[in-house]
C-alpha cells in the first residue's frame, strides 16, 4: 500500500462512542475513489465498505440509521456519505469478532473512540482484534460534533429544530430551527444517564451537572415494571398509557389547582404517588406504568435543566442523546416543561442526529489528528 | 393493626384500635385546663397539641420583718411553698389507630374549657373531620398545612436549643447538633412528602415555595410497593437497608472499566439509576431494587436541593417530611447527596422536633390572641420523650403502648431569653465544655456520677417538704423518672440535643419540678446564710487590716474558698453532710497552693493595679459563705475601686445556688451592716438582675432580656463568672468581648484529673478580649 497523504488518515474512517447501553458508529464512505485508487485499495477494505453500506442491520442487534445518512459530504477533502450505526453495548465481543474476521487490524488505521467503553474495552480492542484505540474525552466529542453537524446542516435542510406552541398541543408541531450565534448554550445529552454542559465557545464548555435518572432508568424500570426488554416496545407502551392513573396530580390532593403556590391542577405532585394504595396498583396497565415512567424521567430531567439554565444564566438549551430516538413524547414533554415553567423563557432545541454526535466527534479528531 | 399503605385515601378508619387504655398521668397530660387545641393528621400518624396551664409549688423567700425585734437564733428570712401557675404546650405523637381512642380520652378528661374551635391540618385533617367535631364537640378549622409547617419550623428553631443536627452515620455520635443561630433566617425548608416541596423561608411571616418535585416520599413508596409487593413504607425502607444498589444500577465503572478521571467522576458513581435492570432475563432482588430506588430519589432531591440553595444564596437547608422523620436511612442518603452535590459547602440540617411543625403550626395560628411569640419557650425534659423515642429502626421489638406515644412539651419561660450583648459571636457561642454525646468515656462517667448522686437528691427533697403530703410518694417517683431519663441517655444520648453536664443538671430540675420538689434545698440554703451572715462583719475587718496586695489575694482566696461550698458536687455535699463544722477556713486550707492549674492571677493583680473597670457583671454560684464572705467581700472592693457591680444570679432555684429572690433579702441585711454596700445600692452603683435560668449552669445566649439592657446600658467592661457549673461545665471557652474572670475549684476528682489536677484544683482564668475588638465593635 502506498501512502498518498501524510496528511490525511489512511481509509477506512471511523468514529466510535461505546456508551453504557449503546454503541454509536459513524463511517465515512468516499464516494470519489478513483478507479486508481481502487484498484489499489486491499481487500479487506473493499469489504468492510461492502459490508456496511449495502446492509442496513448487522448481526442480530446491529442498525444502520438511514434516514440519518449524510450524503455528498466533503470531508477533508474527500466526498462521500456518512453512515450512522448502532448496537448494543453487550454486543461488543459480537464487534470485535468481526472486527478480527474481517482482519481490521492489517488496514493499519487508527480506530478513534470516546464514550467510557473506550477505557472499558481498551484491552479487548487490543487482545481480541489486535486494534489499539485512540481514547478520546466525551464531552469534547459531543460538543464538537454537534458545531460539525449543525454547521454542514442535514443534506441541505436544518439539523436543528424545536416545538412551536409546546404548550398547546393541538398546535404543537416541529419546526426547523437556525442555530446561529449558537452560544451560551446548555446541552442535556441524555444517554444510559444524563451530563448536562454549559458551552461558552468552541473549546471553551464545562459540565455543570449529571443526574442517573436517564435513559437507563426508563428502560430499566419499565422492564422490571412490564417486563418489556426493548426501548422500542417501552416507548410504544408508553404512547397509549395514562400516567395519571399512576401519579398523584395537583388536583387529586387539592381538588383542582393550588393557587397559593401556583401550582396548576394538571402538574403531577407525586410520580407514582397513587402507588402507594393497593386498590390503585391493582387497576392500572403496564402501558400506564411505562407511560408514567416515561413522564417522571423526562420531566426530572427538565427540572434539573432548566435549574442549571438559571443558575447558569443560559436561555437555550439544546436536548440530545438516544433517549430522544423516535421519542417524541419526551421531546414534547421537555418542550413544555421549559416553556411553561420558565413562562417562555426558555428554549428547548432538538438536533436530528440525536445520540451520534460523540461518534461524529471522534471521527473528526482522527481526521485533525492525523 | 397498622394503616395500610392506603391510610391517605380513605381506609384508615377500619383499623381503628380502641382496645387500648390510656395511662392518664402519662399521655395526655394537664387536660383539665386544656384550651386551644390543633391537631394534624398526616398518612400514618396524628399529633395532637393543646395548651394548658400548670398549677405547680414554688418555693418563695419572704424576709422576716427585723424592725421589731432582732434575736440571734432568728432564721432571716422564712420560705414558703406556694402554688404558682405557669402556661404549657402539650403536643403528643400517635398512630393513627389509636385517633379514635385518643379523642375520646380527651373528651373525657376535659373539664374547664370553654374552647370552640381545634385548628387542623394535614392531609388526613379533612378525612377525620366528622370524627374530630363528632368526639371531641369542636369545630374543626383547617388550616393550610406549608404556613403551618414553617410557622412550626420557626417556632422550634427560635426555642429549642439543639433543635437541628447533621446527620453522620456510622460517626461516634450520628447527632451532630447544631448551634441555633441568632437570626434563623433567610433558610430554605425542603419537605418530603409524597412529593417534594421547596420552601425559602424570609422572616416570620414571610415565606415562598420557590420548586418542588414530583420524586419524592410517594414516589419510593408507590414505585417500592410495584417493584418489590411490600407495601409499608417502613418495610420498603428496612429492605433498602439491607440492599446493594450496584446489582441494579450501571456504575460509572460499567460504563469506564473505573473512574472517569477527567471530571472527577468516581467509579462507584451511579451513572444510571437501574441502568441494569434494562434486561428481561435476569431477577432482582427486593432488597436491591429498593436500595437503588431509595438511593435514586435521595440523590434526586438531593441535587435539586442544591441547585435551589445555589440559586438562592442559602446555606442553610432543612430536611423535614414523612421521607426524612426520624429514618436514620433516609437521612444517610441525602446527607450524603447533599454532600456530593454541594462538594460539603452545604449542609444538610435535620430537626429533633420535624414530626411536630404541622401541629405546632396550626397551634399557634390558633393562639395567637394569647401572642406565643413573644414569650421565650423552652423544652421541657420531664414530659418530653426525646429523639427516636419510637423509631423502628431503633427498637424494632418496641411496640408497646408507652413507645407507641410520643411526647413533647414546652413551657412559658417567665421572661424573654436573649444573648449577653458582650458575646464575641453569638453564632459560634457554645455554652457547653463538654459534648457528652461524642465523648463516650466522659458520657459513662457522668451518667454514673448522676445515678449515683441521686439518693442523696432524693433524701434532699424529701427533708425540704417535711410538711407536705405524699412526700415519699412523689420523691419516689421522682426518683424513677430521673433514672429513667438516665437510662434512656445512656442508648441515646441525642435525645434532647447534645448531652452536657448542663442537660443533665437541667433534666433533674425538670423532673424535680414536676413532682413538687420545686427547691431541695432551700432550708440549707437558709441555714448557711443565716450562718455565713454572721461572720460577714468579722471578715470584712480583717480583710481591710490588710495591705492592699495582699487585700487583693486575700478577696480571691476568699471567693475560692467559698465556692467550695457546693452541694451539687458529691465531695463537698459528702463533707458538709458528714462535718457540720466544715467552714471557711477549712475551706481555704482545702485550695490548691499556686501555682493554680489555671493561673492568671498575676496578670488580673496587674490589671488591678491599672484603672478600675466602669461595671463588674458578677454571675454569682452558692449561698451561704460562698456568696456572703466570698463575693460580697470582693463586690465591696469593686465598689470602693469605683467600679459599678451587677450581681446576676438565678430566677428560679437549683441546688444551693443563691436565687434572686433569696439574694434581694441578702443583700439587704449586709446592706444594714455595711456603709459600702448601702451607699452602693442607695446611688444604684450596686444593683441585683436575675439571669432568667434555673439551672446550676449558664447559657450566655438565653439570659433575661433585662439584664441585657443593663450590660449595655453600664457599658460593662468586666465580666465575673464564679463556679463549676458556670465557668467551668459551661463557658470555659467563652470569648467575650470584654475582659472576663473565670474562676472555680474543681470539686470532682475525675474532672480534676481530665483537666491535668486533682481534687480542689483552682481555676483562675483571667482574659483579656481578643485584640481586633476594637474595630469589630459596633
Amino acid at each position: 500500500m502506498k501512502i498518498k497523504d501524510a496528511k490525511k488518515p489512511s481509509f477506512p474512517w471511523f468514529g466510535m462512542d461505546i456508551g453504557g447501553t449503546l454503541v454509536k458508529l459513524v463511517y465515512f464512505e468516499p464516494i470519489d475513489i478513483t478507479a486508481e485508487e481502487e484498484q489499489e485499495e486491499v481487500e479487506s477494505l473493499k469489504s468492510i465498505r461492502r459490508y456496511l453500506t449495502s446492509n442496513v442491520a448487522y448481526g442480530s442487534t446491529g442498525l444502520r440509521d438511514v434516514h440519518l445518512e449524510l450524503k455528498d459530504l466533503t470531508l477533508c477533502g474527500r466526498k462521500g456519505n456518512l453512515h450512522f450505526i448502532r448496537f448494543p453495548t453487550h454486543d461488543m465481543p459480537a464487534f470485535l469478532q468481526m472486527g478480527r474476521d474481517k482482519h481490521f487490524s492489517s488496514l493499519h488505521t487508527m480506530l478513534c473512540a470516546t464514550g467510557g467503553g473506550a477505557y472499558k474495552f481498551d484491552r479487548d480492542f487490543y487482545t481480541m482484534a489486535d486494534l489499539r484505540l485512540r481514547k478520546l474525552d466525551e464531552l469534547d466529542c459531543l460538543i464538537k460534533g454537534v458545531l460539525y453537524i449543525e454547521s454542514v446542516r442535514f443534506n441541505g435542510h436544518s439539523e436543528c429544530y424545536y416545538f412551536e406552541n409546546p404548550t398547546d398541543p393541538d398546535l404543537c408541531q416541529q419546526k426547523p430551527y437556525k442555530l446561529e450565534n449558537p452560544y451560551p448554550l446548555l446541552l442535556v445529552n441524555i444517554g444510559s444517564g444524563v451530563s448536562i454542559l454549559a458551552v461558552y465557545s468552541k473549546d471553551n464548555y464545562k459540565r455543570v451537572t449529571g443526574t442517573s435518572l436517564g435513559g437507563g432508568s426508563f428502560l430499566g424500570l419499565c422492564c422490571l415494571l412490564t417486563g418489556c426488554s426493548t426501548f422500542e416496545e417501552a416507548l410504544e407502551m408508553a404512547s397509549c398509557g395514562d400516567s395519571t392513573r399512576v401519579d398523584k396530580l395537583v388536583r387529586d390532593i387539592y381538588g383542582g389547582d393550588y393557587d397559593k403556590f401556583g401550582l396548576p391542577g394538571w402538574a403531577v405532585a407525586s410520580s407514582f404517588g397513587n402507588m402507594m394504595c393497593k386498590e390503585k396498583r391493582e387497576s392500572i396497565s403496564k402501558e400506564d406504568l411505562a407511560r408514567a415512567t416515561l413522564v417522571t424521567i423526562t420531566n426530572n430531567i427538565g427540572s434539573i435543566t432548566r435549574m442549571c439554565a438559571l443558575n447558569e444564566n443560559i436561555q437555550r438549551v439544546v436536548f440530545v442523546g438516544n433517549f430522544l430516538r423516535i421519542n417524541t413524547l419526551s421531546m414534547k414533554l421537555l418542550a413544555y416543561a421549559m416553556d411553561y415553567w420558565s413562562k417562555g423563557q426558555l428554549k428547548a432545541l432538538f438536533l436530528k442526529h440525536e445520540g451520534y454526535f460523540g461518534a461524529v466527534g471522534a471521527l473528526l479528531e482522527l481526521l485533525n489528528q492525523s | 393493626t397498622k394503616m395500610a399503605a392506603c391510610s391517605r385515601i380513605g381506609r384508615g378508619g377500619h383499623s381503628m384500635d380502641k382496645s387500648i387504655t390510656l395511662p392518664a398521668d402519662e399521655i395526655f397530660r394537664n387536660l383539665e385546663n386544656a384550651k386551644r387545641f390543633a391537631i394534624d393528621i398526616g398518612g400514618s400518624l396524628t399529633k395532637l397539641a393543646y395548651y394548658s396551664t400548670v398549677q405547680h409549688k414554688v418555693a418563695k423567700v419572704r424576709s422576716f420583718d427585723h424592725s421589731v425585734k432582732e434575736t440571734e437564733d432568728d432564721p432571716l428570712y422564712e420560705i414558703s411553698v406556694q402554688e404558682e401557675i405557669t402556661a404549657r404546650l402539650h403536643f403528643i405523637k400517635f398512630e393513627n389507630a389509636y385517633i379514635e381512642t385518643c379523642l375520646d380520652f380527651v373528651k373525657d378528661h376535659l373539664v374547664n374549657t370553654d374552647t370552640k374551635v381545634i385548628k387542623a391540618t394535614g392531609g388526613g385533617a379533612y378525612k377525620f373531620k366528622d370524627l374530630i367535631e363528632k368526639k371531641l364537640k369542636l369545630k374543626v378549622d383547617k388550616e393550610d398545612e406549608m404556613s403551618c409547617l414553617i410557622k412550626g419550623c420557626n417556632f422550634v428553631l427560635k426555642n429549642i436549643p439543639h433543635e437541628a443536627f447533621v446527620y453522620v452515620r456510622h460517626a461516634d455520635s450520628e447527632f451532630r447538633f447544631q448551634n441555633t443561630h441568632p437570626d434563623i433566617f433567610p433558610y430554605l425548608l425542603i419537605n418530603i412528602g409524597s412529593g417534594v416541596s421547596i420552601v425559602k423561608v424570609e422572616s416570620e411571616d414571610q415565606f415562598e415555595r420557590i420548586g418542588g418535585s414530583s420524586i419524592g416520599g410517594g414516589t419510593f413508596w408507590g414505585l417500592g410497593a410495584l417493584l418489590t409487593k411490600t407495601k409499608r413504607f417502613d418495610e420498603l425502607l428496612q429492605l433498602a437497608s439491607r440492599g446493594q444498589h450496584a446489582s441494579v444500577d450501571m456504575l460509572v465503572k460499567d460504563i469506564y472499566g473505573g473512574a472517569y478521571g477527567t471530571l472527577g467522576l468516581t467509579g462507584d458513581l451511579i451513572a444510571s439509576s437501574f441502568g441494569k435492570s434494562a434486561t428481561a432475563d435476569k431477577e432482582f432482588s427486593k432488597e436491591d431494587m429498593a436500595k437503588s430506588l431509595l438511593h435514586m430519589i435521595s440523590n434526586d432531591i438531593g441535587q435539586l436541593a442544591c441547585l435551589y440553595a445555589k440559586l438562592h444564596n442559602l446555606t442553610r437547608v432543612y430536611f423535614g417530611g414523612f421521607f426524612i422523620r426520624g429514618h436514620p436511612v433516609t437521612m444517610h442518603t441525602i446527607t450524603y447527596s447533599i454532600n456530593f452535590f454541594t462538594k460539603g459547602e452545604v449542609q444538610a440540617l435535620f430537626l429533633r422536633h420535624e414530626g411536630y411543625l404541622g401541629a405546632i403550626g396550626a397551634f399557634l395560628k390558633g393562639a395567637e390572641e394569647d401572642n406565643p411569640n413573644q414569650y421565650s419557650w423552652g423544652e421541657n425534659y420531664a414530659g418530653s420523650s426525646g429523639l427516636m423515642s419510637v423509631s423502628p429502626e431503633l427498637n424494632p421489638m418496641q411496640r408497646a403502648r408507652s413507645g407507641t406515644f410520643d411526647m413533647l412539651e414546652m413551657d412559658r419561660l417567665e421572661r424573654q431569653l436573649v444573648n449577653l450583648p458582650l458575646l464575641q459571636d453569638p453564632s459560634s457561642y457554645i455554652p457547653d465544655t463538654m459534648d457528652l454525646t461524642e465523648d463516650a468515656v466522659a458520657r459513662e462517667y457522668w451518667l454514673f456520677c448522676f445515678e449515683e448522686a441521686l439518693e442523696g437528691v432524693v433524701k434532699r427533697a424529701i427533708a425540704s417538704q417535711p410538711d407536705l403530703p405524699q412526700t415519699r410518694e412523689r420523691a419516689e417517683k421522682f426518683s424513677q423518672k430521673y433514672r429513667h431519663k438516665l437510662q434512656t441517655l445512656r442508648h441515646q444520648p441525642f435525645a434532647y440535643g447534645s448531652l452536657t453536664v448542663r442537660s443533665l443538671l437541667d433534666t433533674r430540675e425538670h423532673c424535680l419540678n414536676e413532682f413538687n420538689f420545686p427547691d431541695p434545698y432551700s432550708k440549707i440554703k437558709q441555714r448557711e446564710n443565716d450562718m455565713a451572715l454572721k461572720y460577714f462583719q468579722k471578715a470584712v475587718k480583717s480583710l481591710e487590716s490588710l495591705s492592699w496586695e495582699q487585700r487583693q489575694f486575700a478577696l480571691v482566696k476568699g471567693l475560692l474558698a467559698g465556692n467550695v461550698f457546693d452541694w451539687g458536687a458529691k465531695a463537698i455535699s459528702d463533707v458538709l453532710e458528714t462535718n457540720a463544722g466544715f467552714g471557711f477556713e477549712e475551706a481555704k486550707r482545702k485550695l490548691q497552693e499556686r501555682p493554680w492549674l489555671v493561673d492568671s492571677y498575676n496578670q488580673w493583680l496587674e490589671r488591678l493595679k491599672g484603672p478600675p473597670h466602669k461595671c463588674a457583671l458578677f454571675f454569682v454560684d452558692n449561698s451561704g459563705i460562698d456568696i456572703i464572705l466570698g463575693v460580697f467581700p470582693f463586690v465591696r472592693e469593686l465598689l470602693c475601686r469605683g467600679t459599678e457591680v451587677v450581681l446576676a444570679s438565678n430566677s428560679g432555684p437549683a441546688l444551693n445556688d443563691v436565687t434572686y429572690s433569696e439574694l434581694q433579702i441578702l443583700t439587704e441585711r449586709i446592706a444594714a451592716m455595711d456603709t459600702v454596700i448601702q451607699t452602693g445600692i442607695k446611688e444604684e452603683r450596686l444593683i441585683l438582675v436575675q439571669s432568667g435560668s434555673s439551672s446550676p449552669c449558664l447559657d450566655l445566649s438565653r439570659l433575661d432580656k433585662t439584664l441585657a439592657t443593663v450590660v449595655r446600658e453600664r457599658h460593662t467592661d468586666l465580666v465575673i463568672i464564679e463556679g463549676m457549673g458556670r465557668a467551668i461545665h459551661t463557658n470555659y471557652y467563652a470569648t467575650l468581648r470584654c475582659e472576663s474572670l473565670k474562676l472555680a475549684v474543681i470539686k470532682n476528682s475525675w474532672l480534676a484529673e481530665r483537666l491535668g489536677g486533682v481534687l480542689f484544683s483552682v481555676v483562675f482564668k483571667y482574659e483579656e478580649p481578643p485584640k481586633y475588638q476594637e474595630e469589630t465593635h459596633q
